[in-house]
């Protein structure tokens, strides 16, 4: 084995520092470019309007917490309540009243109205939501 | 020449020897053959640059970045502004056009097969090119907050989130949080306006030494050449003409539209399209079932995608491998097939 030598050793102090440096520039600019982690609770309930608000076939987009959910009231007049964020590449997505079903207008996905993927490119069901209806309101639930 | 010019021509040479730059570009010769026409495709392309470039400076003069601003200043400047309305027009179509001619500049170098040694790199630096020119487009088109954007964003974003690993974090640096929102926009703002063209300007820089140094590949052996200066370059000069007035009459008669403001919580709508550039892309993901085996498509997919463009941009490198007699063969294959997958899921994409 060569021995260690004075320029060795320059080399690997000069090395490191230049890979110090580097990364002591370059750590802080990412972490910048991070933003800072927004905690928003998700809530546990949310009302999210009046049963009479709610004529039969039509759905509501509201915030719960952080996401958009959807509301629906189908043709029947059953309250469902999903995420309304597609599994698939991130569109919101929307009830429709004459196929009863919600469909996504990005790439066609269609899901039941339990959330479940039925159709196109949706990998993954929508997230259901309990819905409530008391004394005229309409509560949206996390499903435990 | 007259004195005063020849004096100052003088003044110039002794300090930074510019005659020998004009004798060189007298001397520089351009092929003639039946396929001459394409060479001025790059030449378009960069004018169109320059177009886009004086055109967004002028926008940025109005133009308000934010959620609450963005919609309304863009708004402002097609209905208040003198001429607003031209200059956006003129932006969007400028932007669109100069897509397209990299298109038809890419295929014709590909199929004249002018990415052989020694101008591997100058395709590549192409190949870069037309990557930032999308991430131009995609970048400038969420600027106007408009619904149509916010969704294409939305999408195009995910497709970043897909990927193993580092997507989470990669989404959010892209998207400036967990969501779409006037974070997004911002960073976009910054991308188009500073970034970008920086890096644009300094790989047009690369791409236009590297055929200077090599001067145009011939596409096939006629010994016809025409010098660059004077002759080629006033006829690009005349080009870039004709180029800007079609870009003027477009943006005049056909004036870009602004849209639905972007709403958060609102569906997308229906008939969502992104831009026609990515329309084969999106065709591609769309056809994708949710799960192929087991592995979910848009990953396929988008994995997929990555490789065709890996493969594109290595084509000197391929090519160069290719055993001599499947050589013609293989290009040809090569070009005219990608050519007509892109165009025909561009239609499929379009009319589905
Ligand atoms: S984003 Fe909903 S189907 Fe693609």
């Amino acid at each position: 084995m060569r021995d260690f030598t004075r320029k060795d050793f320059l080399n690997l102090f000069l090395g490191g520092g230049a890979l110090g440096l580097v990364a002591s520039t370059v750590y802080p600019v990412l972490r910048y470019l991070l933003p800072p982690e927004q905690v928003e609770a998700e809530p546990d309930a949310l009302k999210v309007g009046a049963v009479k608000d709610f004529a039969v076939g039509t759905s509501k987009i509201v915030k719960f917490g952080p996401k958009p959910i959807i509301v629906i009231r189908d043709v029947k007049g059953n309250f469902h309540a999903l995420t309304a964020t597609c599994t698939h590449l991130d569109c919101i997505v929307q009830y429709s009243k004459d196929a009863d079903l919600v469909w996504c207008a990005c790439h066609g996905g269609k899901y039941d109205l339990s959330g479940k993927n039925i159709s196109g490119p949706p990998p993954r069901p929508l997230t259901q939501l309990d819905v409530r209806v008391a004394g005229g309101d309409v509560t949206v639930v996390k499903t435990a | 020449m007259n004195e005063l010019g020849t004096a100052l021509l003088d003044w110039l040479d002794e300090r930074l020897d510019i005659r020998r730059g004009i004798e060189w570009a007298t001397h520089k010769q351009v092929p003639i053959h039946r396929w001459s026409v394409f060479y001025y495709a790059g030449g378009v392309c960069l004018f169109l640059f320059l177009l886009q470039l004086a055109s967004g400076i002028l926008l940025l003069m109005y133009y308000r970045v934010g959620a609450d601003s963005s919609y309304e200043s863009v708004r402002y400047i097609s209905s208040k502004v003198a001429f607003g309305w031209l200059i956006r027009s003129i932006h969007s179509w400028g932007a669109n056009i100069m897509i397209f001619c990299v298109f038809v500049h890419m295929f014709s170098v590909f199929l004249m097969k002018a990415f052989r040694k020694p101008r591997e790199l100058t395709w590549v630096t192409g190949c870069v090119l037309l990557g930032l020119c999308m991430a131009f487009g995609f970048s400038g088109y969420l600027l106007p907050w408009n619904e149509l954007a916010y969704f294409a964003t939305n999408v195009g974003t995910d497709i970043i989130g897909q990927v193993p690993v580092a997507g989470h974090w990669l989404l959010k640096l892209v998207r400036g949080g967990n969501d779409v929102t006037g974070a997004t926009l911002s960073r976009f703002f910054g991308l188009h306006v500073a970034i970008l063209p920086a890096l644009l300007s300094l790989t047009i820089g690369a791409h236009l030494t590297f055929v200077q140094v090599q001067g145009m590949a011939h596409a096939d052996e006629s010994p016809k050449t025409m010098p660059f200066f004077p002759n080629f370059f006033l006829r690009d000069v005349m080009l870039w003409l004709v180029v800007l007035n079609a870009v003027a009459v477009l943006a005049v008669f056909f004036p870009w539209e602004l849209g639905k403001k972007a709403e958060a919580l609102a569906s997308a709508p229906a008939g969502i399209k992104p831009e026609w550039y990515f329309l084969s892309q999106y065709q591609f993901l769309k056809l994708l079932p949710g799960k192929v085996l087991f592995i979910p498509g848009e990953l396929l997919g988008i994995i997929a995608l990555n490789a065709a463009g890996l493969f594109w941009l290595l084509t000197p490198f391929w090519d160069a491998v290719v055993p001599q007699e499947k050589k013609e063969a293989a290009v040809r294959l090569v070009g005219w097939g990608g050519l007509a997958a892109l165009l025909a899921m561009t239609i499929w994409g379009r009319f589905s």
